[in-house]
């Protein structure tokens, strides 16, 4: 219809789903292409549920509605499941295996699904799950989740390896090239291994 | 690039002299990026609050500079006595006020729509679809401003704001202008005789100004078929995605709207659907020229009056008005149900949450607790707000529960920022008429919910100059308040006994709860020592965990502390085993 590849980036606030959202951005601008995304800020990013939407070759507005993205990509599980109304038939999901606990769950008493019945919700769709943690200890920094997410999710974005490989470097602090370059290989690698 | 960022470079292309505002989402990175600047040839300034940001900006804009003003929607209803009387008066230099709305009230406390003031003030009003036109759109904003002496309102939305794109961004303007203010009483002093001869030179302007907004190119439209679209702002990117090829569409980018223009679209179909986001603005100039034109839009059910449009409600639009639109959208979609939700929280270690807590345990369940917007606004989640309507309003509910007869303990939060913004002439009155309450300013030393702008009270200037910073003991003790205490809600003992004796004490107190924002100590370099649970004499009893701290977690009956801990050590106060400990280094 409009062309455009679309996706979330979803998550709990803090766990970079912007910054993994820039990185996305600075690969398609170094191709020439356009992008348009829109994100959460304020009030949302306390510690509450976090989108951002980004549509590759989009030309319109940021905005992706409900039954029609072709990838969520999540830093958490739960909310993996939160936003997979967005995912249009035939679409991916690729979603970190940890589930951040609500802390609101813990003051009301509230149950959370386990991680099994998370994923049988998730059934009927492709997704691919990413032991994120151990790929960023392996990488060699906790901080890294968010880079080995992007690279499990490459496999599906029309957007070369290569050229998000070079966006994660531009756009990491300088320190972290070499830490971050490495969580992307093996967030490539982890991504491949599935399902 | 962010949406925000554009329309900062823009004004810097439109080589802006001044630049004023109060930080409120979606507005607050305009101010924060120009102020970013390496090399900044212009003044900014953070404001106390919208009318004074106003004020200051306008007062630029006489003396022949070009001059910004930044707010959000609410904001603009503090501005809105100024902004009322300077289209009266006009502009020298080019004076753009920045109103960013936020329709589903993504962080606002409503869904008002700026382009009504526009209306109301009979200014000039922009309303960018995207980030590249809201880029290109403020260079036409300045100029616009001087070709008309009028203040010209810019109303971009979240969408926009909080948008990134691909944007194509000019040169930033060399040279700038010194402000030289020419007395002329009869433009700037609005004693009657000048304000009657002021209010007809503004209303000659409004059908020039019309015209132009045509010939400049921001309300266009092409005739395709029978059927039509007229759209604005965002709405335009929707309706753009998903318009079938034979039918027309009018896209209004700028108001006020050309009534014969509007005639000549209109009265060519059929049957037209207006789609706008929050008040129906264009659909009312349109149904007021259309003759025998079938309207379709929010009066007639097919646009929702609430919340943000998408390309699919923007097809359900469509197809409520019987138009064919390309693309699809199931329409049967709803989202996961059961999953425990995931709100916004008070940061681990937060100072709010301790004040908070403590506060509740003196004054109880009956307390009554006001409050307002910030931060700490999120204390709905621990029970400790009862009230919230707009800036510096938590001071003034609660004066006015107490002195209408309340016999329960009043007890209003309000941060530094806010208490500086609108709350001191509230607390003014308060002590002024004989309230019995008690005020708690959470002084977290910045304005932290907006994204750490500076404030009276940090010491620091937006443009990065140190400051005195502000007394807010002698502020209040000023105000006519006698009981001033200030506390460290890391305190936890002593912030107790001082709410208890606030609570025997007649008359307003002012508690200040003084801790600086968690974030922005952690960016200072700030470290302490985290805490822990220790398992064996940890009971399960659960009360940690209601003080609702996100590193507090609950596994296997018994209470442990996760990573995101800061070290605030209150946990350790509270918990009555005292099985929660700080860490010691080995």
């Amino acid at each position: 219809m409009t062309g455009s590849y679309d996706l979330l980036i979803v998550g709990v606030g803090g766990q970079g789903t912007i910054f993994a959202s820039n990185i996305i951005g600075e690969a398609c601008l170094s191709g020439g292409r356009t992008v348009r995304s829109a994100e959460t800020h304020g009030m949302s990013q306390r510690g509450g549920s976090v989108e951002t939407h980004i549509r590759i070759d989009g030309k319109y507005g940021p905005l992706i509605s409900p039954g029609t993205a072709d990838l969520i990509i999540s830093f958490d599980l739960l909310e993996a499941v939160r936003y997979s109304h967005f995912l249009k038939k035939g679409g991916v999901i690729v979603s970190g295996k940890d589930i951040v606990v609500p802390t609101s769950t813990f003051q009301q008493g509230l149950e959370v699904p386990s991680r099994e019945s998370l994923e049988k919700m998730l059934s009927g769709t492709e997704y691919y799950i990413i032991d994120a943690v151990s790929a960023a200890l392996e990488a060699g920094n906790m901080l890294s989740q968010n880079i080995v997410m992007l690279g499990a999710a490459s496999h599906h974005l029309p957007v070369k390896p290569g050229s998000l490989l070079e966006a994660v470097k531009k756009q990491v602090p300088p320190k972290t090239v070499e830490i971050n370059s490495k969580a992307f290989e093996i967030g490539v690698r982890e991504g491949k291994k599935q399902p | 690039m962010l949406g925000n960022e554009a329309i900062a470079h823009a004004c810097v292309e439109a080589g802006i002299d001044f630049a004023s505002g109060y930080p409120g989402t979606p507005s607050s990175e305009v101010v924060d990026t120009l102020r970013r600047q390496k090399v900044r040839d212009f003044y900014i300034e953070w404001s106390v609050n919208e009318k004074v940001a106003f004020e200051n900006a306008l007062g630029a804009a006489w003396t022949g500079v070009r001059s910004l003003v930044t707010m959000k929607h609410v904001g603009l209803n503090v501005a809105a006595d100024p902004l009322m009387t300077s289209a009266y008066t006009g502009v020298k230099g080019g004076f753009v006020i920045l109103s960013a709305d936020d329709p589903y009230a993504h962080s606002s406390q409503n869904e008002q729509d700026s382009r009504v003031y526009a209306h109301f003030a009979r200014i000039p009003c922009f309303d960018p679809a995207g980030v590249q036109e809201a880029h290109d759109m403020m260079a036409a904003a300045f100029s616009l401003s001087e070709e008309f002496s009028l203040p010209v309102l810019f109303r971009p939305t979240t969408r926009v704001c909080h948008s990134k794109s691909d944007v194509e961004l000019g040169e930033p303007a060399g040279d700038h202008r010194k402000g030289s203010f020419e007395k002329d009483p009869k433009q700037y002093v609005v004693i009657p005789a000048h304000t009657r001869i002021l209010h007809k030179k503004l209303n000659e302007k409004q059908a020039a100004l019309a015209k132009r907004l045509v010939e400049l190119g921001f309300n266009r439209y092409e005739i395709k078929g029978k059927t039509g679209i007229i759209t604005s702002g965002i709405a335009s990117e929707y309706v753009n995605e998903i318009v079938p090829g034979d039918v027309s569409v009018a896209k209004i980018g700028a108001y006020p709207i050309d009534e014969e223009w509007l005639v000549g679209f209109v009265s060519k179909h059929e049957t037209i659907l207006v789609v706008e986001e929050c008040a129906p603005v264009v659909e009312e100039v349109v149904r007021q020229v259309a003759c025998e034109t079938v309207i379709h839009g929010k009066k007639d059910g097919c646009v929702p009056y609430e919340g943000e449009l998408d390309p699919a409600s923007t097809a359900a639009a469509f197809e409520k008005a019987g138009i064919p639109y390309n693309g699809d959208f199931p329409g049967d979609i709803s989202p996961a149900e059961g999953l425990p939700p995931r709100p916004p929280i008070l940061c681990a270690g937060c100072g709010h949450r301790a004040t908070f807590y403590a506060m509740k345990r003196i004054f109880g369940n009956k307390g009554i607790y006001p409050s307002d917007i910030g931060c700490y606004t999120l204390g709905l989640q621990l029970g400790a707000v009862d009230t919230t309507i707009c800036m510096g309003a938590s001071i003034t509910i609660g004066s006015g529960i107490s002195n209408a007869g309340d016999e329960n303990p009043v007890v209003c939060t309000i941060g530094d920022s806010t208490f500086l913004h609108t709350g001191i002439q509230g607390l003014i009155n308060a002590a002024y008429n004989g309230a019995n309450m008690t005020v708690v300013i959470l002084d977290n030393r910045i304005t932290a919910m907006t994204g750490h702008q500076p404030n009276p009270n940090t010491g620091v200037t937006a443009m990065g100059d140190p400051s005195p910073a502000i007394s807010l003991e002698a502020l209040c003790r000023t105000c006519g308040v006698s009981f001033v205490e200030t506390i460290d809600p890391y305190d936890y003992v002593t912030m107790i006994e001082t709410f208890k004796r606030a609570k025997e004490t007649p008359g307003v107190k002012v508690i200040i709860s003084r801790q600086p924002c968690v974030i922005d100590a952690r960016r200072r370099g700030i470290k302490r020592k985290h805490y822990f649970v220790d398992a064996e004499t940890c009971t399960g009893c659960g009360v940690c965990v209601k003080y609702g701290c996100p590193a507090i977690e609950f596994i296997d009956e018994k209470a442990s502390i996760n990573s995101l801990c800061s070290g605030c050590g209150v946990c350790a106060d509270i918990c009555p085993q005292g099985a929660i400990r700080s860490e010691v280094k080995r």
